[in-house]
């Protein structure tokens, strides 16, 4: 696993997309297996309630809020971070978006004060977190660590550690919609995941955060402004977390200092399972997307047949790594 | 972190007036039933609401960082202020055990006259209350009971099982004989004892009538858990009967998740009694029919029988010349019909 990432940074400008794209492949093989798997499970013990289109909608919604918190998580780790303070920074956002204050607002401008609040909101969290990295020198672990308590701390004081109750209907109707019917926070995903995948393998920015996550001497040298791209990315990332946020507040008609509670571990797991590299320099979003799923999945698949969370979690950790261990296998026949 | 939060969020409400008057007002005439406004803090009347020695005071209790346990911590403080005879030294609220015990030693140290204590941990607080026990400072235990009987004068319990015993016989009398119906249960942290004796009492209720539980899911006491939980569950289980959720803070998400399902087939129950789920059953628009109360008064009778216990006085309206050891509060079930006698101890979420 060493050598391939450092081959595939030090060579990014030039051998990277072909050599990506089949080790991609090989690598998402091992996580669509263990879906497949589950759904298999899914089919014979639970048939038709497993199968049912609302079922399955019900599975992507709740992919669809901690998804997008990954693909955003996908782009730190694959530069080399790491961010523990997501869920603390859903938490603030969907507080700071569902005050009164807001709402009030929200009532005169529209719905949308909600959403760039919390976008907004998101977004200084994540710029806090790059600047202390990028500029600070703080380790990203301690950076977010910080994050993690303060923001949660900061949401608990706004919403004097109540559950904020959306009145807004606008928003509840404009975000509650369903577009044949589909939850709009599934588009909502769908979008983010596309354009998540098109930032990371199609554009410059995406080859920076290879090369950042790579190697930052050599990006440096090459003429990378490492420091400014790592505040962007933990931005992005904060970005995504303001959108997870809405997508909560949507769904739960709330905003709440307990939301997104060990997101982070949710977040980084998914990614990992997905075959992004802990230690930054190879990423994938689709990988993510199936981290995410099968998570979901699984949780689902237990609960339709009534077994305890328990069992659930023992699951979850054998999951982990058999999808790890799968995904080497197949990564290494295919080199 | 995570298991903390979630366990303080668990309680909610007061339905104590007219659950426990006795605890309450410790007065040798209960004049006071559903009808006082102040429910709380009441100084009671009769002889031991006259103020007698000044008695200090120390309360201790986890940071109050969801709504239950700042209901717990405010009521204790509006209890303390509403005696004239009570001074309260109340400790900064924390969910830190090592601060927590250096807190009880400070009240040691300060030789106040009783501490009130509800621990972050009641085994970790356990060794501290046997020291100011030892020291010949009355200690009461509340919520969370210590491993040890020496480590408490008195002991403040709320009735998990009761709340599950409360919530089995409520479906059913609805189910009214018919045993094919489908119930569904979404827990709180599966890993609690709460949450298994709530469990436990729900499905020895229900096994009185020839019900038992079809679905149940575990979440973890937090709105988003909630939803999450009963997304699932409502997938699971195509038609339901009777849905009881253990708490009204997660409740909140469960809610959204039906609302979200369009699902509308069932009667549900809540759990703990937050002054928006009371709402709720009174309007009467919603599935939720009724909810079952966990009470947050209990720091509050804390302090009560510590004042008595600290003055040397008992509970006159019992026979005992002494304060028991053990109160355990009443899990009384709320609906249409009595929302009105708990909404105003119900406190917002």
């Amino acid at each position: 696993m060493s050598t391939s990432s450092v081959a595939g940074s030090t060579q990014q400008t030039t051998a990277t997309p072909e050599r990506t794209r089949s080790l991609g492949i090989a690598r998402n093989l091992g996580l669509v297996v263990a879906l497949v798997v589950l759904c298999v499970v899914g089919l014979i013990t639970a048939g038709d309630r497993f199968a049912s289109s609302n079922n399955i909608i019900t599975i992507l919604s709740l992919a669809s809020a901690i998804g997008v918190v990954a693909i955003g998580m996908t782009f730190v780790i694959t530069g080399g971070g790491i961010d523990l303070s997501v869920g603390a920074i859903v938490a603030l956002s969907s507080v700071w978006a569902s005050t009164t204050g807001t709402q009030a607002m929200a009532e005169s401008v529209g719905w949308i004060v909600i959403v760039t609040t919390a976008i907004g909101v998101g977004i200084a969290c994540g710029l806090i977190n790059g600047l202390l990295i990028a500029y600070g020198k703080i380790v990203p672990f301690i950076a977010t660590l910080a994050m993690l308590a303060s923001a949660r701390g900061l949401a608990e004081i706004i919403a004097d550690r109540k559950t904020q109750i959306i009145r807004d209907q606008a928003f509840k109707d404009a975000l509650g919609a369903r577009p044949l019917g589909i939850p709009v926070i599934v588009y909502i995903f769908a979008v983010v995941v596309v354009l998540g995948w098109f930032l990371l393998n199609r554009t410059t920015f995406g080859r920076r955060t290879f090369a950042v996550g790579g190697n930052t001497e050599a990006a440096r040298l090459a003429g990378i402004k490492v420091q400014r791209h790592t505040v962007y990315l933990y931005a992005l990332l904060g970005a995504t977390c303001g959108l997870a946020a809405v997508m909560l507040m949507s769904r739960t008609q709330t905003g709440s200092s307990t939301h997104g509670l060990m997101w982070e571990l949710d977040a980084i797991a998914a990614v990992v399972i997905g075959g992004t590299l802990l230690s930054g320099g190879r990423g994938t979003v689709t990988g993510t997307l199936f981290g995410v799923l099968i998570f979901t999945t699984l949780t689902n698949v237990f609960t339709l047949n009534n077994l305890s969370t328990s069992v659930q979690a023992v699951a979850k950790g054998v999951i982990i790594v058999v999808a790890v261990l799968l995904q080497q296998r197949l990564a290494n026949r295919s080199t | 972190m995570s298991t903390t939060t979630p366990r303080r969020r668990l309680i909610a409400i007061a339905g104590l007036i007219a659950a426990v008057p006795l605890a309450l007002t410790a007065c040798t005439n209960s004049s006071d039933d559903g009808d006082d406004t102040s429910n709380a803090s009441n100084t009671g009347s009769g002889d031991n609401a006259e103020a007698g020695d000044t008695v200090r005071i120390g309360f201790s209790a986890p940071a109050a960082d969801h709504g239950w346990m700042g209901a717990i911590t405010s009521a204790a403080v509006d209890q303390a202020d509403a005696f004239e005879d009570v001074e309260l030294i109340n400790a900064e609220g924390t969910n830190d055990v090592n601060l927590q015990i250096s807190q009880v030693e400070t009240f040691i140290n300060d030789e106040v006259d009783a501490i009130v204590l509800l621990p972050f941990d009641g085994a970790a607080m356990t060794d501290v209350a046997t020291r100011a026990m030892e020291a010949g400072i009355p200690v009461i235990n509340v919520d969370r009971e210590f491993d040890s009987p020496f480590a408490a004068r008195s002991t403040v319990l709320g009735d998990n099982y009761g709340m599950g015993v409360s919530a089995g016989r409520f479906i059913c009398e609805q189910a009214d004989g018919n045993t094919d119906a489908v119930v569904a249960e979404i827990a709180g942290i599966d890993s609690l004892p709460l949450t298994q004796d709530r469990s436990r009492g729900f499905s020895d209720a229900l096994k009185d009538c020839g019900l038992k539980v079809s679905n149940r899911v575990a979440a973890e006491f937090t709105v988003e858990s909630g939803e999450r939980a009963a997304a699932n569950l409502l997938q699971a289980a195509p038609k339901i009967d009777y849905l009881w959720n253990h708490d009204d803070d997660q409740g909140v998400g469960v809610m959204a998740a039906i609302e979200n399902a369009g699902r509308d087939e069932f009667v549900m129950v809540g759990g703990a009694g937050s002054a928006n789920v009371m709402r709720m059953i009174e309007a009467d628009d919603t599935v939720l029919k009724a909810t079952v109360i966990y009470p947050s008064t209990q720091g509050a009778d804390g302090i009560k029988l510590a004042r008595l216990i600290a003055q040397g006085k008992s509970m006159s309206d019992l026979a005992e010349v002494e304060v028991p050891r053990v109160i355990q509060l009443s899990a009384p079930i709320v609906t249409k019909e009595n929302v009105d006698q708990y909404m105003d101890s119900a406190f917002e979420s």
